[in-house]
């Protein structure tokens, strides 16, 4: 198990230290002079030869990777062009509003989505099944950032029960900061949540017709021993796969969504610095985004050999 | 039976039995029914569409829907069934292209992965994980900061994310055919790896492939819609569901109804081509049925 562990860790470590590398050459080294790229053609050469310098690009581009991944590792990132500001606070100021609309989503989607799946695998054939089956092929075909226009379009301009964007920040209380958390959370989770649940379902269904669950049966466990301690814990390998392979589909969504509903995350932050050539603070986020995803399918590899202990001795198959 | 008669009638009555499978499955007849009307609404498009999309009416803007306008006109007095028609291009263009480089790159990534064990195929898998670090949305925002926005770039970004999904199909279907019998007697009959490759592999992995292709598509669709969505996608004169669905986002207490039809449009585009290839599935892998 340590071994494996270690294995692993190292595995970890390398992956985001070629994505580094990657991010940095894509960002640093191909547009030749990311001077020119961020000011444009018109630039006078003083104010180009003025950022040169900040970039730091009369210096040799190992150096310049080193020197970034070091403040990576102790959290200075540099000062973003456009907002004058150091971009580590930029991104935290951010994060508070990315991280818990991806964790309120996360929770949402897997608590609809684990029992509404094992109750259809449990009711196989039933309207109920092909219900869950539905909406599990409509959830897979709606764009999020859609399903979070029509969300709006109900709720906050035909009912008028919620406002249509923004975020009153948590300093205005709990309350209020979840509130406008809840649409956008939804957005995301629902869509989320139906292809969960089809995968829960199969998965259930896999489990179901193991000879130990006839057993399990035969020996005359109750409904509740048999689907609880034999059947749940086993079934959760599949959604624990696929939620591991979501997570890059979630973050990409909170991005998108925030736009939606005009939240000041990461996405909105990104999208400006995009839309303004602030290389520094889109190469910063990039690779920020991207060791999320590498760490938590990374997480997602070690939870399963928590639910599954044959996988505690030896690596994931692929 | 000589060996012509059996190139004759194995394989042909194969896939004529498959066929009239496929005939008799609903999901795949609706599937196939709605990406055919979203294909020849895309193909009409390029030589007509009922009004042109580059002309402004600025008098004529937000009409209902009239024998005139069959969906009504947008913002700036466009008619939205021609905008709907010239998306679908977009839509499919996009996906077509990312998912060909896609599966071009990884299938023979993939296969090489599966013939060479060891230290090759260690690199194509590490790679692959790699490049699913990179969700095409980060890979379009560096693009996109770097040569601004357009049409090339959401299918390069697309494309990226997609060939380790092939590589990992392809290297995981073909190991399991590289053990079987009839490859062993191919290598014992001096074959070399690229045509057993070729001739007995491909053949063999190439159903499960144009599955995957098919959901691959359906997913590039969406992933193109929510670039554009976010003008990291085609830009105009280009008609995109995504863009039409971010111009209508600020219009949403004024003209609602132009936020619905691209949606739909893009919702069945995408439910038609699960739908065809989880038809493709059941019939070419009666394991997976009702899964």
């Amino acid at each position: 198990m340590l071994s494996v562990a270690v294995r692993r860790l190292a595995g970890l470590l390398a992956t985001l230290v070629v994505a580094s590398l990657v991010v940095f050459t894509v960002m640093d080294v191909l547009p030749g002079d990311p001077a020119q790229v961020m000011l444009g053609t018109e630039a006078r050469e003083d104010t180009l030869a003025a950022l040169r310098t900040r970039l730091g690009l009369d210096r040799p581009a190992p150096e310049r990777y080193v020197t970034w991944v070091a403040g990576l590792a102790t959290g200075n990132l540099g000062v973003s062009y456009t907002y004058d500001e150091p971009v580590a606070g930029l991104i935290a100021e951010r994060l508070v509003v990315t991280l818990p609309l991806a964790v309120f989503a996360i929770l949402l989607s897997t608590a609809i989505a684990l029992p509404v799946g094992v109750f259809a695998a449990v009711r196989r054939g039933t309207p109920v099944d092909t219900v869950v089956m539905g909406l599990g092929q409509l959830g897979v075909a709606v764009p999020n950032f859609w399903f979070a226009m029509l969300l709006v379009l109900l709720f906050a301009v035909q009912l008028r029960w919620a406002s249509a964007g923004g975020f009153p920040g948590w300093s205005a209380g709990l309350l209020p900061a979840v509130g406008a958390l809840l649409l956008p959370a939804i957005a995301l989770a629902l869509p989320q949540a139906a292809i969960l649940a089809r995968i829960t379902r199969s998965s259930t269904l896999d489990v179901l017709g193991e000879d130990y669950v006839r057993t399990a049966w035969a020996k005359g466990l109750s409904r509740r021993a048999v689907l609880g301690r034999h059947v749940f814990r086993n079934a959760l390998i599949g959604p624990v796969t696929i939620m591991g392979l979501q997570f890059a589909f979630l973050l990409s969504g909170t991005i998108i969504i925030e736009n939606v509903f005009f939240l000041p995350g990461l996405g909105r932050l990104v999208f400006q610095a995009v839309a303004q050539r602030d290389l520094i603070v889109v190469k910063d986020v990039v690779v920020i985004l991207v060791a999320a995803v590498v760490i938590v399918n990374f997480l997602v590899d070690l939870a399963y050999a928590a639910i599954d202990p044959r996988l505690r001795v030896r690596d994931v198959p692929r | 039976m000589s060996h012509a008669d059996v190139q004759a009638t194995g394989p042909g009555m194969r896939r004529r039995s498959a066929w009239r499978r496929l005939a008799r499955h609903s999901g795949f007849v609706v599937g196939a029914a709605i990406v055919a009307c979203v294909v020849a609404a895309a193909v009409v498009s390029l030589f007509w569409t009922p009004y042109p999309i580059d002309v402004v009416d600025v008098r004529g803007r937000f009409a209902g829907p009239s024998a005139a306008h069959w969906l009504g006109t947008d913002q700036l007095g466009r008619d939205v069934v021609s905008m709907l028609m010239s998306g679908a291009v977009t839509s499919l263009t996009v996906g077509a292209v990312a998912v060909g480089i896609g599966a071009g790159i990884g299938v023979p990534l993939g296969s090489l992965a599966a013939a060479r064990p060891g230290l090759v195929s260690e690199a194509v898998l590490r790679l692959g994980d790699l490049t699913l670090a990179f969700p095409a949305i980060v890979t379009a925002v560096m693009i996109t900061s770097l040569w601004g926005p357009g049409a090339v770039n959401a299918i390069l970004a697309i494309a990226i994310f997609n060939v380790p999904v092939f590589a990992r199909l392809t290297r995981g279907t073909a190991l399991t055919v590289w053990t079987l019998d009839y490859i062993q007697a191919a290598r014992a009959a001096g074959f070399g790896p690229v045509r057993i490759m070729a001739r007995h592999v491909f053949p063999n992995v190439a159903g499960i492939i144009i599955v995957q292709a098919t959901i691959q598509f359906a997913l590039a669709i969406l992933a193109e819609a929510g670039l554009s969505y976010l003008g990291l996608g085609a830009q105009p004169p280009a008609a995109s569901w995504g863009r039409m669905l971010n111009e209508a986002q600020t219009l949403l207490y004024f003209a609602p109804q132009l936020a619905i039809y691209p949606g739909v449009a893009i919702v069945l585009s995408v439910l038609g081509l699960n739908l065809l290839g989880d038809g493709l599935r059941d019939v070419l892998d009666p394991r997976l049925r009702g899964r």
